[in-house]
């Protein structure tokens, strides 16, 4: 797998056309409780910086073999770990800021801690899991280089899910009102919104160049969370796609 | 009625009410102290039932002045056992479940040797001829015990405060012995503050003339007075300013106004006269002393170098810690750095940090969100551990 250049369009593409697909073998029972479960999640208060729904998720589990060491950063109300646990008999552990969702998880069995992405990843020992999510997170987060840094240092692979800034009704909002855009997915107004460090898929790409991280494969979900199609341009991508998946590796 | 007092404690000292092993000269208990303490005895209770494959054993730990009688009447004060809310048949530690086994520390006095139990080298009680014991010490001598029952591998080990650095200290010596471990309201060393509380109420037990250095019970006197100021300022650190106030406030006793003298005007004044008053009827002072000490001691990292990861190192055992925010004797913090030593031991740790009023002794309490997370988290231990529900 190459790596990918924001720099270089052709070699973009030819990485994106070399993205593996899913090998998408769901149990559709699990799938439709998980599902469920997001719905649920959207409802509740507790997680997610954002409100936008959270298919990535699903995209995110697939990604993950089974048995596999797996630390969730930003675990939330653990939706992801149950899953993973469930049908891929991960060794699971989530970490989590917020104190109520930390409590939830661990009355539901989970196995998670209080912390800050930001602070406490540098007690993780060097590629102790095999997997380190970061999901929907990422942009919250202080020192977004340095988070994406420790990822790859604590896990063998990481995956970072994030909500595309380059996507085309946050452009029309900036370009059209002349605002910060206000969306049902991004709904807080700029002084009191947790997601303080918005990028673009092509501007995360290169901050993957600066750290020497591999893209091992990438994914684009536009706003029903339908998979944009791999043969789609990149410049497609940034336009339509309203949330990104990437796995990477060091 | 001291006399009576001071007799029955010390029976219970040596010949308590619930069962008790004893170890004879073949078998000393070794101290960290560098002595053998031999023969000695650990009374204890149990509930519930061990199954045939011996994997439902859960041991409890108590806390500085706690003792075995966890889940059912103590026989000295008459009085519900201390986790009553916690453990018992249908209860979040379900006996009918679980086997659970609590044991009175080494150096506590209802039972287990301590230094109100017999001296049999000179016939009366220890006194401070008794070694120092560590809470090290106390895990050993609990081992002997689980190893008398059988059981190859603890379920659980849980307890809160001392209880916790029992817990700690038992998922650091032996691991392989503890599947799953809860210490809660704990700390994996003893803070400066804390032990300057703990001297406060040394101290003020042996300022009373009653100590006798000591030998009280050959004066038949026992230090009432200073055991109890010792438990009032330890009492305090138990609680929180903020619940103190919302009992207590600035209210008066039994009074209208104040009285510009001494006696109890403020009902937190009576409160506090009442728990030492109290606490000298259930417990013996030379063992406050020595349970105190054995808090101090405790510094788990520098007895792995000073790296507290070390201490856990390679660990299999699943835990998960418990703290609360208004707890200033065991801060969130202190929890929080067993939990990042875990996390550097790449063990398997939940962390949950509760928010209430209550101070340190929450976790003796009715406190909800204490057992949603006990519960959660002894269910998917039993499912990994294959126990059926």
């Amino acid at each position: 797998m190459r790596q990918a250049s924001a720099h270089d369009p052709e070699k973009l593409q030819t990485f994106r056309t070399g993205i593996m697909r899913q090998a998408s073998a769901h149990d559709p029972e699990k799938l439709q409780t998980f599902r469920t479960g997001i719905m649920r999640q959207t409802n509740g208060t507790i997680m997610s910086v954002n409100h936008a729904q959270r298919v990535d998720l699903e995209v995110v589990a697939d990604l993950i073999p089974a048995q596999s060491r797996v630390l969730d950063v930003g675990s939330g109300d653990g939706l992801l770990l149950e899953l993973l646990q469930a049908t891929k008999q991960v060794d699971g552990r989530g970490m989590e800021l917020s104190q109520r969702g930390v409590n939830e998880c661990v009355a539901r069995g989970l196995s998670v801690i209080q912390g800050d992405a930001d602070k406490d990843l540098k007690f993780y020992p060097d590629k102790g899991f095999d997997f380190v999510v970061l999901s929907q997170t990422l942009q919250a987060t202080r020192n977004p280089k340095l988070v994406l840094d420790e990822l790859l240092r604590i896990g063998t692979h990481a995956i970072v899910s994030f909500p595309n800034f380059g996507h085309w009704r946050v452009r029309l909002s900036l370009f059209v009102e002349g605002r910060m855009p206000v969306t049902k997915d991004l709904p807080y107004s700029w002084y009191d919104t947790p997601n303080i460090h918005f990028c673009t898929i092509r501007d995360f790409v290169n901050l993957c160049e600066e750290l020497g991280a591999t893209v091992e494969k990438a994914t684009a979900l536009d706003a029903n969370g339908q998979k944009i199609g791999l043969s789609m341009p990149w410049w497609f991508w940034n336009f339509f796609g309203q949330q990104a998946v990437f796995l990477l590796k060091r | 009625m001291v006399a009576l007092r001071t007799k029955r404690t010390n029976n219970e000292a040596d010949e308590p009410s619930s069962p008790v092993l004893r170890f004879g000269a073949d078998k000393p208990l070794k101290l960290d102290a560098g002595t053998l303490l031999s023969p000695f005895q650990i009374a204890y209770k149990t509930y519930g039932t061990l199954n045939d494959a011996r994997s439902n054993a859960i041991l409890v730990c108590h806390a500085l002045t706690g003792d075995q009688h966890v889940a059912s009447t103590n026989p000295v004060t008459g009085k519900p056992g201390w986790w009553e809310v916690l453990i018992g048949p249908g209860k979040i530690i379900d006996t009918s479940r679980f086997f659970v086994i609590c044991s009175n520390v080494i150096g506590g006095c209802l039972g287990s040797t301590g230094p109100a139990s017999t001296n049999p080298a000179t016939g009366k009680p220890y006194g401070l001829d008794l070694p120092i014991i560590t809470i090290r010490d106390m895990v050993r001598a609990q081992l002997m015990l689980v190893d008398h029952f059988g059981i190859e591998k603890l379920f659980s080990v849980l307890g809160g405060s001392m209880g916790g650095m029992q817990v700690l200290q038992w998922a650091s010596s032996y691991p392989e012995r503890v599947f799953s471990a809860l210490p809660i309201a704990t700390g994996a060393r003893h803070s400066s503050q804390n032990i300057a509380f703990h001297e406060v109420g040394r101290q003020a037990v042996m300022a009373d003339p009653d100590w006798h250095g000591g030998k009280y019970f050959e004066q038949g006197k026992r230090p009432e007075k200073g055991l109890a100021v010792a438990r009032m300022a330890a009492h305090i650190t138990y609680l929180s300013e903020a619940a103190l106030h919302r009992k207590f406030g600035r209210n008066l006793q039994d009074r209208e106004a104040l009285t510009f003298g001494f006696d109890a005007d403020f009902q937190i004044e009576s409160y506090l006269r009442h728990q030492g008053m109290t606490f000298v009827d259930r417990f013996d002072a030379n063992s406050y002393l020595y349970m105190t000490r054995a808090m101090d001691y405790f510094d788990l990292a520098a007895d792995h170098g000073g790296r507290l990861a070390d201490a856990f190192a390679g660990t299999r055992t699943r835990f998960c810690l418990v703290s609360f925010t208004s707890d200033w004797l065991f801060p969130t913090e202190e929890s929080r750095s067993v939990v990042h030593a875990l996390n550097a031991a790449g063990a398997s740790v939940s962390f949950v940090e509760i928010e209430t009023d209550r101070g340190h002794d929450a976790f003796l309490l009715d406190e909800p969100e204490l057992f949603a997370a006990i519960n959660g988290f002894i269910a998917s231990a039993a499912r990994a551990r294959g126990l059926s529900a």
